[in-house]
């Protein structure tokens, strides 16, 4: 492969999105990447054929997301015509299953039949299973049922030859940051140079000697990555990050309704809150990017921490060139 | 003044009574407003079938209670008194989704009683579960409940009887907003809250300052400025940010007891929440929120011209305000 056809399928990652008709697939897509809210997901008719997007994503990597159409006249196509069209180069696969879905068995034949395709065109692709619509199920019912549901997918996952580690499974729901949750894995897995981040990531949360950083994009509100120091370890609120996409989401939405414009258009320039007990800031990291800050209820501290997220911008730029250069010694 | 009705509160905490028929709405409004209950779950609500209070404990006691379908005004053997004199407002909730005329007929009959007998209680009608109507539908709908109550009342010799109507939903703001107003009527102090907003609003430039009951994202008052519902939204939207984000964070001052709502802090030392967000296309433009106490939050959409650079002013004039409140709300 020449390097230049390489570089270029690196900076594209293909991502399939299936799953049945009605599953949800063009729900969750246009919560995370299009600004929708839950309840206006209603409004949504049923893809025809494939939805493709380009979601430009940490300004590097672009997404290439495919939103296949559930019917069972497209799927019947994708695996047939459109095969090796639909199913070459792919880095991931997301796989909805209807947890309500009144025909389980069928659904499970069908995704059978994907990653089989999937295996002959892209075998070293990695699959993350979305069992959606667990609002539906009452809440002492869900483990089970999300258990037996994980069993059956293992199963045919491993007879159609992906293994443990290519494959992980969430539960989600739009109507909670469930969904948030799995698609930042999603994103993490993608985003190249994750490491190299993080790193530089720690070393900024030292410099501010701050509680916990928060790395996340900007217009999907999607945490890319995040330091937590010290005692905030031991916070109890282990979901806060996926919380937080929602909560910030959210705030997006409200403030654009206010100010009359798009909500992809909105971000803002800075978020404050400042109490006794500690003080949290949310400021523009690079073109992409946002970054909240938490740090001891210390006013000093906090006026310092800001000029010096101010400064570290330069650095964290000159990161984002340098991925682009360095990234294929970073996946083979 | 001069009228002498029995035992009819004028100060202390705000008491409403809802009322309505079966299925109308009055326990999803009171959960979700004071309950916090989403929406959604009120779906799996059990009829009530026993008078039931719901406190909330803030800088003041919220109280409602509200009154299952079957006790009416008007049934001959119960204990009107215990009921209604203690009641600051009657709520009626109307489903306009359902078939009211019904509903309509026996608001009239409770709003002739209270005249009667307890004219200094006020009467207010939600003309609820507006969510999912069309715009000049409801507008038609709000029209002609607001007529026919008017004509019959008049009809009885009541068309002087005040009663103020709100379209409300449990799905959007406007609940909030209405319960809103329903309590600032209700709230002697109200008076002396606006005129120390208003002061604060024009000193400052302050577009729209909004004191809210931090729990329930009630307002208890505001300037005189002109009231626009998104003003508020964008407001108790962002009250749930900082709620949110003070709950995920703040759990190291947390003893396992949840919120430490009963620890009172020392108001002297610096230990005031204060939060802003910038918006990134007009820099000018942001909101401004400033913890009175643990109950209370002074949010504020700041105006043009009101740049950062005068937070120094507003800084000073919040904290006279913040020290004005607080005197208020000493007995
Ligand atoms: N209860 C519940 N309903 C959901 C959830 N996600 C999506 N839905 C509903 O499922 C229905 C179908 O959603 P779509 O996103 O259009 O389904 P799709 O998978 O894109 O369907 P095709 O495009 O035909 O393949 C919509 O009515 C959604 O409101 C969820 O988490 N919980
Ligand atoms: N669409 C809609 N439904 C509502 C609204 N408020 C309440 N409901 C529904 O009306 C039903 C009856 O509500 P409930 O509070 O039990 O009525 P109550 O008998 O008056 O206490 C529930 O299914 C609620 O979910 C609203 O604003 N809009
Ligand atoms: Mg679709």
């Amino acid at each position: 492969m020449s390097t230049t056809e390489r570089s270029k399928r690196q900076k594209q990652r293909k991502v399939l999105l299936m799953g049945r008709s009605g599953a949800g697939k063009s729900s969750m897509r246009s919560i995370i990447f299009s600004n929708y809210v839950a309840k206006d997901v209603r409004r949504l008719g049923a893809t025809v054929d494939v939805e493709h997007s380009n979601i430009r994503f940490m300004g590097n990597l672009m997404l290439n997301l495919w939103d296949c159409g559930g019917q069972d006249s497209f799927v019947e196509s994708y695996l047939s015509n459109q095969r090796s069209h639909v199913f070459s180069s792919v880095a991931v696969l997301i796989f909805v299953f209807d947890i309500s879905s009144k025909v389980a068995a069928s659904d499970m034949v069908s995704f059978a039949d994907t990653i089989r395709a999937l295996h002959e065109f892209s075998p070293n692709s990695k699959i993350f299973v979305l069992i959606h619509k667990m609002d539906l199920v009452p809440g002492e019912q869900k483990a089970r049922a999300l258990q037996q549901k994980a069993h059956d997918v293992r199963t045919t996952c491993e007879d159609e030859g992906f293994l443990g580690q290519q494959v992980e499974f969430w539960a989600t729901s739009i109507w909670d940051q469930s969904l948030y949750k799995a698609w930042t894995q999603v994103i993490y897995f993608l985003v190249p140079n994750a490491t190299v981040i993080e790193n530089m990531l720690e070393k900024l949360a030292e410099l501010l000697d701050a509680r916990e950083l928060i790395l996340y994009e900007r217009t999907t509100c999607l945490v890319v990555t995040h330091v937590t120091r010290g005692s905030e370890g031991r916070n109890p609120y282990t979901d806060r990050f996926e919380r937080i996409s929602s909560i910030l989401k959210t705030h997006k939405h409200s403030m654009a309704k206010h100010t009359g414009t798009m909500a992809s258009e909105v971000s803002f320039a800075e978020m404050q809150i400042k109490t006794g007990e500690f003080m949290f800031f949310i400021t523009r990291l690079t073109e992409n990017t946002n970054l909240a800050v938490v740090m001891p209820g210390d006013e000093a501290a906090f006026n310092a921490a800001r000029v010096n997220v101010q400064l570290a911008r330069q650095e964290f730029a000159h990161l984002d060139i340098m991925e682009k250069k360095g990234k294929e010694v970073q996946r083979q | 003044n001069g009228q002498q009705a029995p035992n009819v509160r004028r100060k202390g905490n705000p008491k409403m009574l809802f009322m309505g028929l079966r299925r109308s709405g009055k326990s999803s409004i009171q959960k979700v407003v004071f309950e916090k209950l989403s929406p959604a779950d009120t779906l799996f609500l059990e009829p009530t079938s026993r008078i039931g209070t719901v406190k909330m404990q803030s800088f003041i006691t919220f109280e409602s209670v509200e009154l299952p379908h079957q006790l009416s005004a008007t049934t001959p053997d119960f204990d009107h008194h215990a009921v209604f004199s203690h009641i600051g407002a009657v709520i009626w909730v109307l489903d306009v989704q359902d078939e009211y005329l019904t509903s309509i007929s026996e608001m009239i009959q409770t709003a002739v009683f209270l005249a009667e007998n307890y004219p200094r209680v006020n009467f207010e009608v939600f003309i609820h579960k507006t969510d999912g109507l069309s715009e000049e539908y409801k507008y038609e709908t709000f029209r002609e409940v607001r007529q026919r109550v008017q004509d019959e009342l008049s009809d009885l010799g009541h068309g002087d009887r005040s009663v103020s109507y709100f379209q409300t939903s449990i799905f959007d703001h406007s609940i909030f907003e209405a319960m809103s107003k329903v309590v600032q009527r209700l709230l002697p102090q109200l008076p002396a809250m606006e005129a120390l907003l208003n002061k604060l609003c024009s000193t400052c430039g302050i577009q729209k300052a909004y004191l809210f009951d931090t729990m329930s994202k009630i307002y208890v008052a505001t300037d005189a400025s002109p009231t626009f519902l998104k003003d508020y939204e964008v407001c108790s939207d962002y009250v749930d940010v900082i709620v949110d984000i003070k709950q995920i964070y703040g759990w190291h001052g947390q003893d396992g007891e949840g919120k430490a709502v009963s620890e009172r802090r020392n108001q002297d030392d610096g230990d005031i929440g204060e939060s802003m967000v910038t918006y990134d296309r007009s820099g000018d433009t942001y909101i401004y929120a400033r913890e009175i106490n643990d109950y209370l939050s002074l949010i504020c959409v700041m105006g043009k011209g009101s740049t950062t650079n005068k937070r120094v002013l507003i800084d000073y004039n919040v904290g006279i305000l913040h020290d004005a409140l607080l005197q208020v709300f000493k007995v």
